[in-house]
This record gives structure tokens, C-alpha cells and sequence, in this order.
């Protein structure tokens, strides 16, 4: 038996022809199929430009650096008719960024909660989130959106006789309005003493596991975190003297100005895409807590855990090994669906670039970036993801 | 759904349009074929619309069915496929459609970096601005820091924030695809005001629930030409479109409809023997039987009755001539000699 192993290569390797050794033949199949992919693709290419240049399009990005001459309704940063359609496309880059990040948090903390829900002992609670998960999961996405932006327009009021719930708080047909902070130089720094002090909650985090393990005591690391995080910006805004000076919005001609404004399209996509996901993250969860074995929960019960303590230390540790993956493609779901904010007016980056394909005619180069952005944004997603499904995998002793 | 169809678009301009250089000239094509493929816009009314019957309607798809009539002396040799704005131009350079009839502007940049060639206008239109009377509003100018809904894929986003800029005032678009779910969201009030050509806020005013609560402001801000156009590199069938359109308005010229236009065929004066093709030139010079004008007319009708037939005072839209009056009428429909 031990001599077998040492035999076997040398056969191989003086006697058999390359194309009945398998690893050989691996390698010049691969080769193989790289080949035609990149034939393929060279003649895709080739064909498309040769066309467009006897149709005389023109090609290139050299559009990116004309300007845009068009207005979009909301931008994170600053953008005006006269910018360029490079950061143009930008803004609405960061508007998809925006929705897509703020649904997927939103997501998970609804989708954990709906599943947990859906499992509870309480027969009413866990009938609701029965029922919230069939219904949402069964209609399109499409239909929610308009469901959700039409109870925007039609069930809110006109400018001039905004809801006005709280002093500074305007609810109208334009959206949510209210007022902010005016900007004041302490701004930064809080922003900076808010880093500080989610860094010094991580490091706390380090330290309070490795105490536990040494002593076996508990810090509590969680309250103390978010403490840290009101406190020290609120330090800093102090030492600026406390500014308290707000920017209020008031009606002036067709709408509000000043303060800030939350738009009905952007809050109808937020919470279209929010829900049907949920749904679907729900049942992910649902699931993956189904598969720890209830002997585990027996056990962790036995020694005198209590519940939140069986789920947050038992349960999901094990059950987010199955959560994380499917978890990932519902994410990415939400960031591809994000793209029907087209439907409800959202300037999105699909809706800007359409802008941009009409007025330039660049479709190819259009749809080109539209396919780039959208893979960046997921492969940035799924590699977050898989590191912390590595992260979270059990590891084997 | 719409991004599918440009990149399906797309791939047709790089796999079809491979076929189409050895296919020849395009009127040969279309003449092998034994019909047009006409673009179209498939959702305006009175411009390219199916009825309840599914019949294809309007101003843009009567203009396709006289194309149709000239080349092949029947205008139902023609089938359309509807486009919206993003596809129109992409569908044209791929070779999906023949022509596009489409009310697309005529632009200076998508005759030269889109590779087409627009033929004579048929409607002349501009862009203007629709408000409820309620807002008391009596001009555009007065429109600082309203909220505007705009139908995208057109020129329209550029003249709005053009005429936004140029007056120093402030705004705010909501652009929406869809023109049914755009016109809902204005009439309950989203937007102050909304703005597209002209004869498209005729046509969403009609659609209101009640269209007297609505006004269209007098300020025109931008020109429209629109015209059916075709891609380069056939001259003989742009030709055929540009005379196609230019016959129908020769026609009402020469007081020739689609009535009298047999006996059109016995009167003595020249410019309507020579138009008719009883003496014949005509359709020889552009490839034709020296029936085309006639059969235009005959089953088409000339541009007045067109017009009359899916845009006019009488119709649903109840649009006036206007620029789209003959130059005799004070307006701009002109057409060359047809000799």
C-alpha cells in the first residue's frame, strides 16, 4: 500500500501522452476557453466599431467633460446645470449609494426582527410577521413603489397648507421638511470626535473579550459604546460655545426653503425596497435559526442563559453561518432594484445616465458605465460580505 | 425593462448591423423586404398611438403610411414598432426600423454624431409649460423655485433648466419615465408645473380630470422642428421620405385631397399634371412608379386633412395650425417645386 503512491506519478509522467493526463489536459482546455471568450469579445468590439464609424456615430468619453446643461431634483453634493455630466453621473451615483446603503441597514435590522418575530411563541406576533412576509414577498416591487409614492402625492397636502407637527417640521406633497443645525465651524470636529469615538468603542470591544475570557467578567461594552458616542461630540459642541442657531424652512413662493428636505421619491423607494426585502431577508432568518439544532438551545437554556442571552450567544452565532450568504444576494437585490427609482422620478444613477444617453446619443458608452457601476457597487458588497462570512465561519479545531 | 431593451439594443447595433453592411442600399432592402418598418412613439395621442382596435393612429404614423405609399403604392405596406425616446435613435442606427417617424427634433448634433439624415418637418411644435389656474400663475417667468415635472429622454430636460438659468430663478425637476404616471403625479399635485412640447400638454390636459382647471402658460421656450428621419448612407431613400412628406403638403397647396383627387387628374394645370404624374418626370427621377404622389394622397390625404384628422380643433387635442399653417395661411409648411 505505501509503495502505490510513489508508483503512480512516475507512470504518468514517462508513459502516458499528455492529452490522457488529465492535469495537462485541464490546463489546455482552460486555455481553450479563454481563447474563444477573448475572440469572441475581440470581434463584439471590433464589429461595433467598425459599424459606428461608418455610420459615422462618434464614440468615446469624451462627452464625460462637457457640461450637462440638464437639473437633477436631489444630490448629496453640490451639482448645477452647468456641471459637467461626468459629475452629473456622480451625483447620481451617490444617490443610489445613498438609497442602497440606508436600505440595506435598514433591511437587516426589519428582516432580523420580522424573522425572529415570525418564530415567536406569542401566536398573534408571529401571525403578523407571517403575514406581513407572504404579503410583501408576492407583490411586484414595481406596484409597492407606486403604492408607496402615490400615498405620498395624494394623501399629503400642498405646500401652502403643510401638516405641521412640531415646531420646524413640515409634511407636505414636497416631502418631509425640517430644520437643521445652521452651519457652524464645530461641525467638523464633532463629526471628527465621533470617529474618535467609534474607534475607541472598537477598542473597547478588543479588550472587553479578552478581559472576559481572562477573568470572566462582563463589560458593557454596547451601552458604554453609544455613550462614548453621544458624549464626545457633545463635548466638543460645548467647547464651541454651544451653537444653537437652527435653519428653519418657510413656505416662500411655490415651496419651502432652507432646513432640509427628505423627498416622497426618495422616502417612497427607501421604503418599497425596505419592506420587499425585509421580507425575503425574514425568511432567511427564519430559517437559518431553524437550523441550530434545539438541542443546543435546550442545553443553553439549562445552564441558565437567558433568552436574549440563548439567542445573541447561542443561536445566531451558528445560525449566521446560513444567513450571511443569502443575506449577500438579497443585498445585492435591493442595490439592482434600486434602479426602478426611474418609475418614480429619483435621480438615480440609471436615470441620470438615460438623461445622458439621450442628449449625447452615447448609448454603448451609457450603458457601459451604468454596467460598471453597478458591478462595483456589488462587488464591494459581496466582498464585505464574504470577509465577514469568513469572519463569522466556525472554525474547526 | 427599458435598460434591457437598450443593451438588447446595443448588442443588435454591434451583431445585426454586420449583416446590414452587405445588405446594400437601404431602399433595396426595404424594397426586398415588401414593407416599412416605421418607428413610432406608440403612447402620444394624435401622433403615434394604437386605437381601442389596436389600429395605429396619428400625425407621425400617417406621415410612415405615405412613405409606404410612395415606395410601394399601398399604405398599409408598413409595420411599426413602437420606440421610447432612449430607443428611437439606437433602433435607427441598428437597422430595426427604416425610418423614424417619431416626433423627434431635428438637432444639429444627431444629424452629424448620430449619423442621421431628418428629412422636411411635419409638425412644428416647442416646448411649454402647463399649471393649474389655481397658482395664479400669468407667465413662466413668474415660475422662481417651483417644483417641475419633466418627461425625460428628450430635449426637454436641457430647455427647462436653459430657461431656468437664463431668467436667474431656481427649480426643481421630478423626472419621471412614464407620461401616464408623470401626468397622475402632476394633477395631484407633486409638481407646480409641468413642461414637454406643446402638443404633448394638450394632450395631457385632455386626459385631466377636469382640463379647465389647467392652463398652458404663452411662453414657447424652446423650438421643436420635429421631423421623420432616416440614417446615412442612402441618399435615394432619404429623398423618397423628404418628398413623401414635402408631397402631402404640395398637395394642399394645389388644393388636391384625398376627395377630389381623381378628378385632380383631368385638370389642365401643370404643376398638378406634373405632381399626379400624368406628366410623368416625377417618379422617375426618384426610383418611383409615376403614381407615388397620387397614391399618397389618394389613401393617405394631404397634409391638411392629416393634420385635421388627429391633431386638429376638432379632434380630442384640438390643436390650432399655427406654424404648422401653409406659408400662404402664415404659417411655415413650404414645400420646394415638385419639377
Amino acid at each position: 500500500m505505501s509503495n502505490e503512491p510513489k508508483a503512480t506519478p512516475d507512470i504518468t509522467s514517462s508513459t502516458v501522452p499528455f492529452w490522457r493526463n488529465p492535469e495537462k489536459r485541464g490546463i489546455i482546455f482552460q486555455i481553450a476557453v479563454l481563447l474563444l471568450v477573448l475572440g469572441i469579445g475581440y470581434v463584439l468590439f471590433s464589429n461595433t466599431q467598425a459599424n459606428l464609424k461608418r455610420q459615422s456615430i462618434a464614440t468615446g468619453f469624451g462627452f464625460l467633460h462637457n457640461e450637462a446643461g440638464f437639473e437633477i431634483g436631489e444630490s448629496v453634493i453640490d451639482y448645477s446645470a452647468a456641471d459637467t455630466y461626468a459629475r452629473a453621473l456622480l451625483a447620481g451615483a451617490l444617490n443610489t449609494l445613498k438609497v442602497s446603503f440606508i436600505g440595506i441597514i435598514l433591511t437587516t435590522l426589519l428582516g432580523v426582527i420580522v424573522g425572529i418575530a415570525r418564530l415567536s411563541h406569542n401566536w398573534l406576533v408571529s401571525r403578523l410577521a407571517g403575514g406581513f412576509i407572504e404579503v410583501m414577498q408576492n407583490i411586484p416591487v414595481l406596484l409597492q413603489l407606486f403604492f408607496w409614492y402615490s400615498i405620498f402625492y395624494e394623501a399629503f397636502p400642498a405646500p401652502r397648507q403643510a401638516l405641521n407637527p412640531l415646531p420646524g417640521v413640515f409634511l407636505c406633497n414636497r416631502g418631509l421638511i425640517f430644520a437643521v443645525p445652521e452651519a457652524h465651524p464645530a461641525h467638523t470636529p464633532m463629526l471628527w470626535a465621533l470617529a474618535a469615538a467609534v474607534v475607541i468603542w472598537w477598542l473597547l470591544a478588543r479588550w472587553a473579550r479578552k478581559r472576559q475570557d481572562l477573568t470572566g467578567q462582563i463589560f458593557p461594552v454596547v451601552r458604554s459604546g453609544f455613550g462614548l458616542c453621544l458624549l464626545l461630540p457633545a463635548l466638543v459642541w460645548l467647547a464651541y460655545g454651544a451653537p444653537t442657531a437652527l435653519d428653519i424652512p418657510v413656505l416662500r413662493g411655490f415651496n419651502f426653503l432652507g432646513g432640509m428636505a427628505v423627498t416622497p421619491e426618495f422616502s417612497a423607494l427607501l421604503i418599497g425596497l425596505v419592506l420587499y426585502t425585509s421580507a425575503f431577508v425574514a425568511e432567511i432568518v427564519r430559517a437559518g435559526i431553524q437550523s441550530v439544532n434545539r438541542g443546543q438551545i435546550e442545553a443553553a437554556m439549562s445552564i441558565g442563559l437567558r433568552s436574549g442571552q440563548v439567542l445573541h450567544l447561542v443561536v445566531l452565532p451558528q445560525a449566521l453561518r446560513v444567513i450571511i450568504p443569502p443575506l449577500t444576494s438579497q443585498m445585492l437585490n435591493l442595490t439592482k432594484n434600486s434602479s426602478l427609482a426611474i418609475a418614480i422620478g429619483f435621480a438615480d444613477f440609471v436615470s441620470v445616465a438615460n438623461t445622458t444617453i439621450n442628449q449625447t446619443g452615447q448609448a454603448i458608452e451609457g450603458v457601459a458605465l451604468i454596467m460598471a457601476v453597478y458591478l462595483f457597487f456589488s462587488l464591494s458588497t459581496s466582498f464585505f460580505m464574504n470577509w465577514y462570512n469568513k469572519k463569522m465561519a466556525i472554525v474547526e479545531r | 425593462m427599458k435598460l434591457a431593451k437598450i443593451m438588447a439594443l446595443v448588442m443588435c447595433l454591434s451583431l445585426l448591423s454586420a449583416g446590414l453592411a452587405f445588405a446594400g442600399k437601404d431602399l433595396d432592402a426595404v424594397k426586398k423586404k415588401g414593407f416599412i418598418q416605421a418607428g413610432v412613439n406608440g403612447g402620444v395621442f394624435g401622433f403615434g398611438m394604437p386605437d381601442e382596435k389596436g389600429v395605429w393612429k396619428g400625425l407621425d404614423v400617417d406621415t410612415a403610411r405615405a412613405i409606404a405609399a410612395a415606395i410601394f403604392g399601398d399604405a398599409g405596406k408598413v409595420k411599426f414598432t413602437p420606440l421610447t425616446a432612449q430607443q428611437r435613435f439606437t433602433a435607427l442606427q441598428s437597422g430595426e426600423i427604416d425610418v423614424l417617424t417619431r416626433n423627434a427634433t431635428r438637432t444639429l448634433t444627431r444629424e452629424t454624431q448620430l449619423g442621421l439624415n431628418f428629412v422636411h418637418v411635419n409638425y412644428y411644435d416647442g416646448q411649454g409649460f402647463l399649471v393649474p389656474k389655481k397658482l395664479g400663475v400669468k407667465s413662466a417667468k413668474e415660475l422662481d423655485g417651483a417644483t417641475v415635472c419633466v418627461l425625460p429622454g428628450t430635449t426637454t430636460e436641457q430647455n427647462a433648466a436653459d430657461f431656468f438659468r437664463s431668467h436667474n430663478m431656481k427649480w426643481k425637476p421630478v423626472v419621471i419615465e412614464n407620461t401616464t404616471e408623470l401626468a397622475k403625479t402632476f394633477f395631484a399635485g407633486r409638481c407646480d408645473v409641468l413642461t414637454s412640447d406643446a402638443s404633448q400638454l394638450a394632450g395631457t390636459r385632455a386626459v385631466a380630470p377636469n382640463p379647465k382647471d389647467y392652463v398652458i402658460l404663452p411662453e414657447i421656450i424652446s423650438k421643436e422642428p420635429l421631423a421623420p428621419c432616416v440614417r446615412h448612407g442612402d441618399d435615394q431613400f432619404r429623398d423618397i421620405v423628404d418628398f413623401a412628406v414635402l408631397a402631402m403638403i404640395n398637395a394642399e397647396e394645389l388644393g388636391i385631397t384625398s376627395k377630389n383627387v381623381d378628378q385632380m387628374l383631368k385638370s389642365k394645370n401643370p404643376a398638378i399634371k406634373r405632381f399626379l404624374g400624368v406628366i410623368p418626370g416625377n417618379g422617375k427621377a426618384l426610383g418611383l412608379d409615376e403614381k407615388w404622389a397620387y397614391n399618397i394622397i389618394k389613401q393617405v390625404g394631404n397634409y391638411g386633412e392629416v393634420f385635421d384628422r388627429n391633431v386638429g380643433p376638432k379632434t380630442t387635442l384640438g390643436l390650432e395650425r399655427g406654424l404648422n399653417a401653409l406659408w400662404t395661411n402664415g404659417g411655415l409648411m413650404y414645400s420646394p417645386p415638385f419639377k
